[in-house]
């Protein structure tokens, strides 16, 4: 398949002409002035991020560099088979403490250099845009959507090149590659039986590529917001986070949403809640009996809530769906059962005495 | 056959997924052009979810559906629900209707301010004159525009504001970094806004995000987190909390608590006051800058409304247990408006609807079927990807209009094309307020109508005509009015004279009152292993969504209980499908006709007319089951069924 594949240089004349693209005159240049950012509120931000991240507080001070450096890192964010809802969700970001948010984010701490949602450019300046961009070297490429194996399939074509394409060439001068959601990071949805289109994850793309380059699978659909930024500014400052054997950061995904539920005691203890509204929902009790897959799923909604710390799916009264992991939608429950208001089978998760089998930490792996 | 397209636009960006658009321009001898025919509207990505579906819990489906869009994430959600109440016979509470309603109407809010500003401002915005803004008089412009909208630290914005949003826009420029604002056509002729008013859009521009941030709270404390909130068939998933304290290990309880509450009015609250501070200003001013777009952009003149937003005062009946009957009618109207009746409001029939894939890149029927019946295999036969150019630049992947050419199917309703969304909302309420059946909402439509639109500039008005709302303008004025009608009937509105019309509480409130109600039917689950009461043979769901009509179709196993069939006709599928067998356009394409382009290089009219519709183009394309077994019977009243005895609902406590 991918022999096949035309290769960049055929249409390396893809260059728009320079008059069409943007024109900022001297005069503007000139005008320079200071970012107009308070200090104190972007330290703050700074020290919040390194207490999630689990960094000491000596750390700050390389956190605030990298992310005030004058010549900001590069982000090329590229969609393919895919539903917005990541960029949605990332769009949601906001400050740990201290009120940076992504408009500080991408005004300030990163050049968002591509991302087709919000991009002014359109078209060939958007293509010329892409390809100049993807010439520098050690951007970070944030990937969205799984991408369809075959690139003659028609069913990804975007500025005229297939997803395969697309990302094989963005792919080549990228220092570092994150997979946004359960879709770039597992294949997700597209992927779900039958795989309508045979779509693939991002990592498993690039083994058929042959791509060896630094990933990183930032899964959840969509991911939280905060997980999202935070792993690109770690990297940014730190290098390399801690991965787990499904290339997850651990310090995001090391524990169950389950081990951080507040619901998790009537878990072990009951009583549990039998269906949606009853007594025990409005109380608060675990929501197994009506799915929650909370125990075998790697994520942090519990411990960093949703939108600003508001709430969580099992605080709201749903169980978890099990997002973050590898094909979640097809996940064998009781009796062999596919659903997400079927309870896990016994043997599944960490806790109420049973063998752990589905933690990473164990054998590597789900437990599909 | 039309002449080679020499303009096109591949990525559009701007949108939710993946568009192309082609079109032919005379050209003018000077750079520019006029398009004299519709353009090429083509999909280039594909899932496939439907055919994913076949086989699946029905519980399940929302969530497959949900994830059809991350930006419509609570409709395709919702939709599908309706649809399996539908199917199975189950009603719920009337908490859950608020909720649903409430989850919807803040999806248009959120949805439709994001899309001016962070969408579509970019085509009438330059942020590049932005920074010769005179930062005082830029001020002086916010005190006039948007004179109660404290967004520096609860005081109206001063020229020291201003200076830090120019200084932001200079950082970029001086680090050579301009992320997202590289390769903009800034400088284009097209651009009319002053560089105060440019400044001004650009700081709403980022202030709209802080905003957004805040109003999606309310789906995550009733759904648990957004994107994706939670939903479940048979009502909603949340409950009010025991605890009326903080959620904890000891403590237990659920987001529903008095914070929780407080979240949800303080989100309603913003949504209002952005929408009247902001955004309807802001609309009202880059029309009166841009008012020749009153005459670009109309499509054949055919609207389409499934209805939305079931509503207390349009309840048929109510059970003492909670369980609502569905509505009698909707704040938008079920209905069909012809070109040749722009303010008559005609019955919609779902027999009416067709698909048909004569341009679309399936084998299936090219004449048009019922969604129910069609056959259809993902079958692409467009050119190759990742050829590149020719030796003179142009592009060796053109797509044509006499081939398939689009993921998108082509819906017909009676066989035309249908514009769907705010325009289609904003003529159905405007005609049914003609009628004897008006609601207060339409009252209300067609005083801003008049007041906003029609009226002479003398008298504050834009001096357009009614008529002129088929436009490019039309669409986004009537995307400001019908949010400001939504954010009012949730947040509540003083009675208007003018418009005739009583104070009304809102949905917040009415829910407020009755929260410690029922908010599932628990038959729901139970009768799931019933089929024997399920009243219907294929279940049908609709939504207006923010972007127009989405109706889904599930059909049960009645042996095993799983989906048999599973088939979804979108709005952005009505709007931006492909031309149909007779070669008529659809509305996006029909919309180009005459367009006027200074630079072809430089498409900036086309992307103001692509982007007025709100492109969502992972919504339009899915694929439908090869089954095919005709639809037996489809109730579309939203979930009208036969079975109306008292144990169909939440059993009385």
């Amino acid at each position: 398949m991918s022999t096949d594949l035309p290769s960049r240089s055929d249409h390396s004349h893809m260059q728009a002409d320079s008059s069409d693209g943007v024109t900022f005159d001297e005069a503007t240049v000139e005008r320079l002035l200071q970012l107009g950012i308070s200090r104190r509120r972007f330290m703050s931000y700074c020290a919040g991020l390194a207490s999630l991240l689990a960094l000491p507080q000596s750390m700050v001070p390389r956190l605030a560099q990298a992310a005030t450096s004058t010549t900001l890192p590069s982000v090329v964010y590229m969609s393919f088979q895919e539903c917005t809802g990541c960029l949605e969700s990332m769009v949601n970001s906001f400050a740990f403490s201290g009120g940076t948010t992504i408009e500080n984010l991408i005004l300030n701490m990163i050049s968002l250099d591509y991302q087709e949602t919000l991009m002014a450019a359109a078209g060939d300046q958007a293509e010329e845009r892409l390809l100049s961009v993807t010439d520098q070297s050690d951007y970070v490429l944030v990937v969205d959507g799984s991408i369809p194996a075959r690139w003659d399939s028609g069913y990804f074509i975007s500025g005229e090149r297939s997803g395969v394409a697309r990302f094989r060439d963005a792919a080549k001068n990228a220092a570092l590659i994150v997979a946004v959601g359960t879709c770039a990071s597992f294949g997700g949805l597209p992927k779900a039986d039958p795989n309508p289109t045979d779509a693939l994850s991002i990592g498993d793309l690039m083994a058929d590529l042959g791509i060896s380059k630094p990933l990183i699978n930032i899964s959840g659909c969509p991911p939280i917001p905060e997980v999202i930024t935070g792993v690109i500014l770690y990297y940014l400052s730190q290098g390399m986070p801690t991965l787990d054997s499904l290339r997850r950061p651990t310090v995001f995904y090391g524990d169950t949403v389950h081990e951080d539920c507040y619901r998790k005691e009537s878990f072990e203890e009951g009583p549990l809640a039998w269906a949606f509204d009853d007594a025990n929902s409005r109380k608060g009790k675990c929501l197994y009996m009506l799915g929650c897959k909370g125990p075998v799923t790697h994520n942090a909604c519990s411990r960093i809530r949703w939108n600003q710390g508001t709430s969580f799916p099992m605080m709201s009264g749903h169980g978890c769906i099990g997002c973050s992991e590898p094909d979640f939608w097809d996940r064998p429950n009781r009796r062999n059962e596919k659903g997400f208001y079927i309870p896990i089978a016994a043997g599944s998760g960490h806790t109420r005495g049973l063998p752990c089998n589905t933690c990473h930490d164990d054998i590597g792996g789900d437990d599909d | 056959m039309a002449a080679t397209p020499n303009v096109i636009i591949d990525p559009v960006t701007r949108i939710e997924g993946h568009l192309r658009i082609q079109a032919h321009a005379v050209p003018d001898g000077m750079g520019g052009g006029t398009i004299t025919d519709p353009g090429l509207s083509a999909s280039t990505m594909v899932r496939g979810l439907e055919k994913i579906l076949q086989g699946r819990d029905p519980r399940d489906a929302w969530a497959f559906t949900q994830r059809i869009c991350g930006v419509c994430t609570v409709v395709h959600g919702l939709t599908s629900v309706r649809a399996v109440e539908h199917a199975i016979g189950i009603k719920v509470s009337k908490n859950a209707d608020y909720i649903r309603n409430m989850m919807i109407g803040a999806q248009y809010v959120h949805d439709h301010v994001m899309h001016f500003y962070h969408l579509h401002a970019l085509d009438w915005v330059d942020v590049v004159s932005a920074m010769k803004a005179n930062p005082t008089r830029t001020a002086a412009l916010a005190r006039i525009n948007n004179g109660t909208y404290k967004p520096n630290n609860g005081a109206l914005p001063n020229a020291a504001y201003f200076q830090t949003v120019l200084n932001k826009l200079n950082n970029l420029v001086s680090r050579g970094q301009l992320g997202l604002f590289a390769n903009g056509y800034w400088g284009h002729s097209a651009y009319k806004l002053s560089p105060e008013e440019n400044l001004l859009l650009v700081s709403h521009y980022l202030e709209a995000l802080a905003w957004a941030r805040e109003v999606v709270k309310l789906h995550s404390v009733f759904g648990g987190k957004d994107p994706h909130p939670n939903l479940v068939v048979g009502g909603m998933p949340c409950t009010l909390s025991s605890n009326t304290g903080t959620v904890n290990d000891e403590k237990g309880g659920t987001s529903l608590n008095t914070e929780g509450l407080a979240t949800i009015k303080t989100a309603v609250t913003r949504m209002k006051a952005f929408v009247d501070q902001v955004y309807l200003p802001d609309v009202i001013l880059v029309a009166k800058r841009y008012k020749e777009w009153a005459n670009f952009g109309a499509t054949a003149g055919n609207f389409l409304c499934y209805g939305e937003f079931p509503d207390p005062a349009l309840v048929k009946r109510e059970f003492t247990d909670g369980a609502i009957d569905y509505p009698a009618g909707y704040i938008i109207p079920q209905g069909v408006i012809w070109a040749d009746a722009p303010t008559t409001l005609t019955p919609f029939d779902e027999k009416m609807v067709t698909e048909n894939v004569a341009h679309a890149w399936y084998l299936g029927s090219d004449t048009g079927e019922h969604p129910s019946v069609g056959e259809t295999e993902l079958y692409y036969d467009g050119p190759l990807p990742d050829q590149g150019r020719n030796p003179d630049g142009t592009s060796k992947y053109m797509l044509d209009e006499n081939a398939r050419y689009s993921w998108i199917k082509s819906p017909r309703y009676d066989d035309q094309p249908m514009e769907v969304g705010p325009l289609a909302h904003i003529l159905t309420m405007h005609a049914r307020g003609g009628t004897a059946n008006a609601q207060p909402t339409d009252k209300l439509v067609r005083k801003y109508v008049q007041q906003l639109w029609i009226n002479p500039t003398a008298q504050g008005g834009l001096g357009l005509t009614f008529t002129q709302l088929n436009s490019t303008l039309g669409r986004i004025f009537c995307r400001v009015l019908e949010t400001k009608i939504i954010a009012d009937q949730i947040a509540g509105r003083a009675a208007d004279t003018a418009a005739g019309t009583a104070a009304y509480a809102g949905w917040y409130q009415l829910y407020y009152n009755n929260k410690a109600g029922a908010y599932w039917n628990p038959n729901t689950f139970t009768r799931l292993q019933q089929p024997n009461l399920w009243p219907v043979q294929v279940g049908f769901g609709f939504t207006e969504a923010p972007r127009g009509a989405l109706g889904h179709w599930v059909k049960l196993n009645r042996v095993s209980g799983l989906i048999d069939n599973y088939q979804c006709v979108v709005a952005s599928q009505w709007n931006a499908g492909p031309r149909d067998l007779v070669g008529v356009p659809g509305p996006y394409e029909e919309a180009l006709r005459g367009h006027v382009l200074a630079n072809l290089k430089q498409p900036l009219e086309v992307l103001r007319t692509i982007h007025s519709f709100d492109p969502c183009i992972g919504c339009a394309v899915h694929i439908v089951d090869p089954d095919g077994k005709p639809l037996v019977q489809v109730d579309v009243n939203h979930g009208v069924c036969s079975t109306t005895r008292v144990s169909d609902m939440r059993c009385a406590s």
